[in-house]
């Protein structure tokens, strides 16, 4: 748990350039973009837990600005400065390898503000300049800062962008490059909806984490099921479903609620003797015994009697968050149990996919999880 | 002011000396109260005066704000808390043509029997000589009318200035309001010599008060920090609430006794529309919690989920938006928080154990017939009556015998 706790507000501002850990096999994701077109607020917001009003003081960045992400998988964040244009730079000259070798995912920022010519036309390059040597880059256009900006208007502006993207590459010959668009701001959830898609694309075997959420889904009839990194709030799987902002945002706003009452009331050690009164007679029990889950576990009923939220601790990392439909709660028992097989297959499914290299027949997946059906 | 402290004192004494307690009747009659409570909200114009106001007491999102007007004249507005307080919000609007209107033609209309007046400065402001001035002006006339008023001071848009030197910021524009209130009250007790000059709104009651003994703290002024974007908002709310609510050492010792009967850490009382903490009680366990703020927290996390569901379940902002929760951090801690009475939730915090906790959760259930009396004035005479016997019983067996659960493991 005490990576929950959330980064001091100070903190966050200033991350001082961790010592260039080691990068081998670990996804890297790249932010670029104009300068003060959001990246920095973006990294800091997503991954520092800055609260977005406080993304003001922020300063522009000098140099590129590395982060490690530690989750379930390792990622890096790379926050290039918008100043430096790295294909084209008479000073240095970068190590393209090193940079782009190991790369994720590209997330281009674009202001929608702004004027977004001049940031278009970069892209385009930076495009062409990838596509020639690293053709497998996913590159990710964040069109950010469109908190302001009416839903018309929003689509209009990546509309043009979209093709104001592919009539150029079209013209360089280049074809069905591996461009998506997000539409976004640091102000409301859709952009860690959009980092959520970003990150998706890198897990291993996606496929077989989000048919195990459909299948719980089917078994206790819950409406929509994620699974969180709880530390970013990104998503890495859903059920099958569709898409529904409304539910992740509840879901994510849960997720908070319980990082808050973690922090607040479990943060702290307790002393020895509250300990020895409470192992005490009568209970004479170890704590860890009277408890029935050793990880977090949490549920709260809607005033309005429907869609019970429940949550479960998978690991440090991960935690599962369900919204049920109407009279589920009176069940909660055998969703519990439910629960409790599918947070084992998950687990193993992760123990299984980590040393991906090393073991070939991860793909048979974890054993079939044997629902109680409800 | 005196009256309302003798409301609030009458059912602890009553329930400590039986001698004293003239009957369930009088209870009654003081229960039965309604306290109404003049609160004056005021402050140069466009420093958030209703958009604190419109966070506080109607569940508008910060960000939401920025879609107020500037008030006009005096806004004035009843909000209900708690069933057997109403506050009369008196939000008087900032703009100089209306501030010299209350100093000269309304003065009587409006400073008179003033049970509270919220200040508040704008951090931000330009022209603090004259803000102060202002200040100064509006401190002498409550004086002159209502001399027991308690003034909270909030220096309010605290988010726009730098962290880092937000402590020092505050420290100084604080020391210069007391000062100011300090020589203000000064003036006015020189102009009416033939008045005694009781304790008001200074400590040091000197027959010649001169600006330097004022200086020091007055206990009836109080400074806070606030920002509409995080929870020092509460804080400051939650202390100006605090002295208002009736019955205040009956709730407290009552869930004194909840809290050792179900062997909590921690349990709060939360208004229902404002989410403020009406009343606290901490074990000495519970005390070790290193989050001072924690109360305030609390105030701000529930309420900004209490807009999630909102806008999920697409129901009104003040309406209640949930019934249940329960959360169980391994072998760390146990919380749950549930709708409480009519008007409050209760939210406790305990150690873990699932059978602790599920005799906790009947428990509270239990004690809900308790606390009846905030839900307003409307009480029966054998209820009340009932109700101050538990308060006696103290520390001890809070619960009835046949009411109280064991709280044993089920073998």
């Amino acid at each position: 748990m005490e990576n929950r706790q959330r980064l001091q507000k100070k903190d966050g501002v200033k991350v001082p350039d961790p010592p260039t850990p080691h990068t081998k096999g670990k996804p890297r994701l790249l932010l670029m973009g104009q300068r003060r077109s959001g990246k920095s607020s973006i990294s800091s917001v997503v991954f520092h837990k800055l609260p977005p009003s406080e993304t003001l003081f922020l300063e522009s960045t000098a140099r590129i600005q590395k982060d490690s992400l530690n989750s379930f998988m390792e990622f890096q964040v790379w926050d290039f400065p918008g100043q430096i244009d790295i294909f084209d730079n008479p000073n240095f000259t970068f190590d393209m390898d090193a940079i782009f070798g190991e790369i994720g995912a590209l997330i281009w920022v674009i202001d929608a503000q702004d004027d977004y010519l001049e940031a278009v036309a970069r892209l385009n390059s930076t495009i062409l300049h990838l596509h020639r040597s690293y053709p497998h880059i996913n590159i990710e256009v964040f069109i950010h800062k469109v908190d302001g900006l009416s839903d018309d208007y929003r689509l209009d502006i990546q509309r043009d962008i979209t093709i104001r993207i592919q009539d150029e590459l079209s013209d360089q010959g280049v074809e069905n490059a591996p461009v998506n668009f997000h539409l976004t701001s640091i102000y409301n959830h859709s952009i860690f909806e959009a980092f959520s898609k970003v990150i998706q694309k890198l897990i291993p075997r996606l496929g077989q984490l989000e048919a195990m959420l459909t299948n719980l889904c089917r078994t206790c009839r819950f409406e929509k099921a994620y699974l969180f990194d709880v530390n970013t709030k990104i998503y890495i799987a859903t059920d099958s479903t569709p898409e529904d902002m409304a539910s992740y945002e509840i879901c994510s706003d849960y997720v908070d609620v319980i990082i808050d009452f973690t922090e607040v009331y479990g943060s702290w050690p307790r002393s020895q003797q509250w300990r020895k009164r409470l192992e005490g007679e009568p209970w004479s029990q170890p704590l860890e015994e009277q408890v029935a889950c050793e990880w977090a576990e949490s549920g709260m009923v809607l005033a309005d009697a429907r869609r019970p939220i429940m949550l479960r601790e998978v690991d440090r990392f991960l935690a599962l968050v369900a919204i049920m439909k109407e009279g589920s709660y009176d069940k909660m028992p055998q969703i519990n149990m439910n629960v409790d097989v599918v947070v084992k297959g998950l687990t193993e499914f992760f123990e299984i996919t980590k040393p991906k290299e090393l073991a070939p027949g991860a793909q048979q997946g974890p054993a079939s999880p044997g629902l109680v059906q409800g | 002011m005196a009256d309302f402290e003798t409301t609030m004192g009458a059912p602890s004494a009553g329930g400590q000396v039986v001698g004293d307690w003239t009957g369930p009747a009088a209870a009654h009659a003081q229960l039965k109260k309604v306290k109404k409570q003049k609160v004056l909200l005021m402050g140069k114009s466009g420093s958030g005066k209703s958009s604190m106001r419109s966070i506080i007491f109607s569940n508008y999102l910060a960000r939401d704000t920025r879609r107020l007007g500037a008030t006009i004249d005096i806004d004035l507005s009843h909000v209900k808390f708690l069933g057997n307080l109403t506050l009369n919000l008196w939000d008087c609007g900032g703009q100089e043509a209306f501030m010299e209107n209350y100093l000269s033609q309304q003065r009587a209309h409006v400073f008179s029997n003033v049970g509270v007046l919220i200040y508040v400065f704008d951090i931000e402001s330009r022209d603090v000589e004259r803000d102060l001035a202002t200040y100064v002006n509006i401190i002498s006339a409550l004086v002159q009318y209502s001399r027991e008023a308690k003034v909270f001071v909030l220096i309010h848009k605290m988010d726009l200035v730098q962290p880092m030197t937000r402590e020092d910021v505050f420290d100084h524009r604080a020391a210069l309001v007391r000062r100011k209130t300090a020589e203000a009250v000064a003036i006015v007790q020189k102009q009416k010599p033939e008045q005694p000059p009781q304790a008001s709104l200074t400590t040091t009651t000197t027959p010649t008060p001169t600006p330097v003994a004022n200086n020091d703290l007055s206990p009836n002024l109080q400074l806070f920090a606030t920002s509409i974007w995080d929870q020092s908002l509460y804080k400051a709310w939650a202390s100006i609430i605090h002295d208002l609510v009736p019955n205040l050492s009956l709730i407290e010792t009552q869930l004194a006794s909840l809290g050792l009967a179900i062997d909590a850490d921690e349990i709060l009382l939360f208004e229902r529309t404002s989410f403020l903490v009406v009343s606290r009680w901490t074990s000495a366990e519970g005390e070790r919690n290193p989050y001072g703020d924690r109360f305030e927290r609390m105030s701000n996390i529930l309420k900004s989920w209490k807009h999630t569901c909102s806008k999920y379940t697409g129901t009104p902002r003040n309406a209640e938006q949930f019934s249940d929760f329960e959360y169980k951090m391994g072998a760390t801690f146990s919380m749950f928080a549930t709708k409480f009475t009519t008007n409050t939730y209760i939210l406790v915090c305990m150690p873990p154990g699932e059978a602790r906790f599920n005799s906790a959760k009947l428990n509270v259930a239990a004690a809900r017939s308790w606390f009846k009396f905030l839900d307003g004035p409307v009480v029966p005479a054998q209820p009340a009556a009932a109700a101050v016997p538990g308060a006696a019983a103290g520390a001890g067996s809070g619960l009835g015998a046949s009411q109280m659960l064991a709280g044993m493991p089920a073998s």
